[in-house]
């Protein structure tokens, strides 16, 4: 009664609904949307800081993408090094961080296990998420370092005969990075991936104990599948954040990539171009080209993540 | 014969039992052992550090705290003065916009409502470094460097809290306590600021403490806007402290640089963790 009366007053609400909505979208178009455009807009000019001296702004067409993939003067094309980097840094931190957050979660959530101490455990591996990841960075830096903790040990119980300088070596300021990443990302992996699994019916899986499947068979044919959608958005998500991977490489090598910039990644090479030389043109071809990875990536792994779900999803509407 | 499988039974659930907690220790003691040594470490001085390893703590901690408040160069209370106050506003605009802006996408029928909703969704996806180019510029222009503006008001467009927001408005707001309210002559606005803002506390309270966080955390745009030593957020100042001739440091106080910059959140995390661990979940994975 009271909604037709509202009806027939012929109040319309609709211009609340714009009103509301305004404050979101003017600071999105004024901080992201207007910013997003002039990146693009300064890819296509050469404009720089020599010294004093202020280059351009002058139109040059596709010139900064050109030069961001032609072979410097080492022969090394930077921006794929860069590119290669960032991914080898990721997969090396997030195929373990997947791994076990799978492993964990499906421990967690054991109907047959029934772990106790869970919240203390939850609490413990989500932690590092939240720490300030350059003082993170930081810390493994100290740690690490010649005069570090890790280098007193080693010595003094005689398995390195002097210390190892840990951050000139390619393999370990790489696996250091992963294991930061691994270690700040795998608590909140896990913590979705239960979610998902506590999402799932219990019934699939009481009825797969009574037909008589092992635990591994429950997780194959039961669990992994219907957990199919939120592992691809966890992959996703960490793929993206991956690509913007720069706060732990940034101080744990002071900006440098060390050793030879085998450690640096696009968004370190980004900002390079915007502290240093103030090179808006660069910047703003190596940030199209982020842009563009980074949507090309998410649109691959969620075709291809999503394809066996979506086909057995089929399989069931057919029956 | 039942009675032998019982007790193989039972015998492999033992053991899986003892095998999870072990991975559970495991795991647990990689994520802590940094940061106990860091503790440890804090408490130590320059001299008892170059000395050698150990895992138990010595008396050094309030020489060492009163070091590191007191440094010339590093001014770690302005610091953590500056990023707690970039880091409240920016909670406190991030969370009433983005429930205003869910608000207003849930309860409201227009004709750009679908198209505002998943363009918010869209964008969720792009890096937010994409803009720092035309960010940093624009801001360079209007002389906004040195200046909290930019790195407080763009929070009011978060499309992730957005999202959480929504879903949260979606379990929780019946629409008859709009209609109820409007038949009762309240105005739209008051409708979200005294009946809904209230309702949606929760969401709030989570979400308040998740960009608390992470603007205390942030590093890369203030780092491009901020040069004035007086201005300087905790972020920067550590990675300043990596960039300083690192020989001639004092290691006690750099532990303690580096503890000071991450205990406000440790101490938020301990109280709050069953809240935060439990709001992690609830925006994300339904979608």
């Amino acid at each position: 009664m009271k909604r037709k009366k509202l009806k027939e007053s012929g109040v319309s609400y609709a211009k609340w609904g714009y009103i509301f909505i305004l404050p979101f979208f003017i600071a999105y178009t004024l901080f992201t949307l207007i910013p997003q455009l002039m990146t693009l807009y300064n890819s296509f000019f050469e404009n720089y800081r020599d010294g004093l001296m202020q280059i351009g702004p002058n139109f040059v067409g596709l010139k900064n993408f050109v030069t961001l993939f032609s072979p410097d003067n080492t022969g090394s094309i930077g921006m794929l090094k860069y590119m290669g980097n960032t991914i080898i840094l990721w997969v090396l931190g997030a195929v373990p961080q997947v791994l076990v957050a799978l492993l964990l979660a499906v421990l967690f959530t054991s109907y047959r296990l029934r772990l106790k101490a869970q919240p203390f455990f939850k609490t413990v591996i989500y932690m590092p998420n939240l720490i300030m990841a350059s003082a993170f960075s930081m810390l493994f830096f100290t740690l690490f370092s010649p005069v570090g903790p890790v280098n007193q040990v080693l010595v003094s119980s005689g398995i390195a005969e002097k210390t190892i300088d840990f951050l000139s070596i390619k393999v370990s300021v790489r696996a250091l990075i992963a294991l930061m990443n691994f270690l700040m990302w795998f608590g909140n992996t896990t913590i979705l991936l239960m979610a998902g699994i506590q999402g799932i019916d219990q019934c699939l899986f009481e009825a797969a104990e009574i037909d008589g499947a092992n635990s591994l068979q429950v997780f194959f044919r039961v669990t992994l599948p219907l957990l199919a959608p939120i592992l691809v958005y966890t992959v996703i998500t960490a793929m993206i954040g991956g690509l913007q991977m720069f706060d732990v490489p940034q101080v744990l090598t002071n900006a440098k990539g060390t050793p030879d910039r085998t450690s640096m990644t696009m968004v370190m090479y980004l900002n390079n171009y915007l502290q240093t030389s103030k090179n808006y043109g660069m910047a703003g071809a190596v940030s199209v080209v982020l842009f563009i990875v980074s949507a090309g990536l998410s649109l691959f792994v969620y075709n291809t993540l999503s394809k066996p779900y979506k086909e057995e999803t089929k399989k069931r509407n057919r029956i | 014969m039942k009675n032998r499988e019982n007790t193989k039974g039972r015998v492999t659930l033992i053991i899986s039992r003892t095998l999870a907690y072990a991975f559970l220790i495991i795991i647990s003691f990689m994520c802590l052992f940094s940061f106990y040594m860091l503790i440890i470490n804090a408490t130590r001085s320059n001299a008892q550090l170059q000395a050698g390893f150990t895992l138990l703590p010595k008396d050094n901690f309030f020489k060492n705290l009163r070091n590191a408040w007191t440094d010339s160069s590093i001014n770690i209370p302005r610091g953590m003065l500056n990023s707690f106050f970039i880091a409240i506003c920016s909670a406190v605009l991030t969370t009433y916009f983005s429930a205003l802006t869910a608000y207003g996408i849930h309860v409201y029928r227009f004709r750009l409502r679908r198209f505002a909703f998943y363009f918010i969704m869209a964008v969720m996806m792009i890096p937010p470094q994409v803009s720092a180019v035309g960010f940093i510029q624009i801001m360079y222009k209007l002389n906004l460097t040195n200046n909290y503006l930019p790195l407080i008001l763009p929070s009011i467009a978060a499309p992730v809290v957005f999202f959480y927001m929504k879903q949260y408005l979606e379990s929780v707001l019946p629409m008859d306590i709009v209609e109820a309210a409007r038949v009762d002559g309240s105005s739209e606005f008051a409708t979200f600021n005294k009946i809904v803002l209230p309702i949606m506390k929760p969401a709030i309270a989570v979400q308040m403490i998740f960009s608390f966080v992470s603007s205390w955390n942030n590093y890369f745009i203030p780092a491009l806007l901020l040069d004035k030593a007086e201005m300087k957020t905790v972020p920067i100042m550590i990675a300043q402290l990596r960039s300083a001739d690192y020989s001639k440091f004092d290691m006690g106080k750099v532990y303690m640089f580096i503890l000071l910059a991450i205990l406000p959140v440790l101490i938020v995390y301990i109280i709050l963790s069953k809240a935060i661990i439990r709001g992690v979940t609830a925006g994300s994975v339904k979608g």
